[in-house]
């Protein structure tokens, strides 16, 4: 019962692993997303901080992420961003 | 017939030859892994983004509001070349390959009406551009070593480009680079850049069926993507580039390599043959002179 996160910049493939939940700094607001979550398409707004939930309940650890764009599907979340960490 | 001094003077200087170029071919060889690295570890960003982008584009209606960077200018009368190669030559045909595959198509544009401007990523390019189309060159860069090459830069130059491209400075842009297929064969290759070029089928079934929901709407977020595609197209051909040059330098100075080898070789043996030919001389000057006593 995990969600597939993948964090992806032009440089590398930064991460790529199941976690709980994440926690998405969108243009139009904050938005967590669990296993089984909607499709959605969202920009991201530039500096903000995407929070990993490794499990329920666990402190959530945060990569700073610029000019992104992220992807909900069945296959999990992917976020495109132009810089990581 | 040289000297005997003349031939060992010769056969160490392509000795050093032949070690200069061995030890650049080792470079060459461990640069090219770690270009094939960087190569292979910008794929999964390139290939999301395009398929997201072919995603949405097939659901924007391609109107007068659509963006310009995907709809075009309506014309196709400007193209701008742009050329990507290294600042370094020493690499066999590498550059010469894409120079010269960007010169026919520019010659098969001109040849139907349309003007071509080059826009230049690379002194060796440059350099053989101007030999026949000095004044056609908008701009040019150097971009140094094209392994330590980060996405900032080229985001600098996708900017610059988009900016000209959104003043109608041209109407459709081509990017030259050589693609790496193996250490061996590296393929000079033209892609669109700009208007992007959509897949009109493949990535869109991954989306279609599920409802989605775009946040802001897909004009927006499509607005936004545009312009990242570019920089990522231009990034990719970057590290292609790259891993080509080092291929290219690698076989180019294996080359180089041998035939010091062979030249030795040659060198060497006609070396032992004069001094043998000198050592029969005196010997027969010896005999002669002791027989004639």
């Amino acid at each position: 019962m995990a969600l597939h996160f993948e964090l992806v910049t032009p440089e590398r493939l930064v991460r790529s692993e199941d976690v709980h939940m994440v926690v998405v700094p969108g243009t139009e607001g904050d938005f967590g997303v669990l296993e089984g979550h909607m499709p959605v398409m969202s920009t991201i707004r530039s500096d903000a901080d995407v929070e990993i939930y490794a499990t329920a309940g666990s402190q959530p650890e945060r990569i700073k992420i610029t000019g992104g764009f992220a992807e909900v599907n069945d296959k999990g979340l992917t976020i495109l961003a132009e810089h990581a960490g | 017939m040289a000297s005997l001094k003349a031939l060992k003077i010769r056969i160490n200087s392509v000795k050093s030859t032949q070690k200069i170029t061995k030890a650049m071919k080792m470079v060459a060889a461990a640069k090219l892994r770690r270009a094939q690295e960087a190569a292979e570890a910008a794929r999964p960003y390139a290939e999301r983004l395009e398929a997201v982008v072919s995603s949405i584009a097939s659901k924007v209606e391609k109107g007068p509001q659509a963006p310009k960077l995907l709809a075009g200018t309506g014309k196709d009368d400007v193209h701008l070349f742009v050329v990507a190669t290294s600042d370094k030559g020493l690499a066999g045909a590498f550059n010469t390959n894409i120079v010269r595959l960007a010169r026919r198509r520019a010659e098969e544009l001109r040849a139907a009406g349309k003007t071509v401007k080059f826009y230049t990523i690379g002194k060796k390019g440059r350099d053989q551009l101007a030999r026949t189309y000095r004044g056609d060159i908008v701009h040019s860069i150097e971009p140094g070593d094209l392994g330590k090459l980060g996405f900032d830069s080229v985001q600098e130059w996708a900017s610059d480009l988009t900016a000209r491209f959104e003043a109608g400075e041209f109407d459709v842009a081509h990017l030259f680079f050589s693609k790496f297929v193996s250490v061996l064969t590296q393929e000079p290759t033209e892609i669109q850049l700009m208007p992007v070029a959509v897949a009109e089928t493949g990535a869109v079934a991954a989306t279609a069926g599920a409802s989605v929901e775009y946040e802001p709407d897909e004009e927006e977020i499509l607005a936004d993507l545009l312009p990242r595609n570019v920089s990522v197209q231009l990034l990719r051909a970057q590290r292609e580039n790259a891993a080509s040059e080092q291929g290219s330098k690698m076989t180019a100075m294996d080359n180089a390599t041998r035939n010091a080898g062979d030249m030795i070789n040659k060198l060497t043996i006609q070396y032992n043959r004069t001094r043998q030919a000198a050592i029969t001389t005196e010997l027969v000057e010896i005999i002669s002179g002791a027989e004639a006593l």
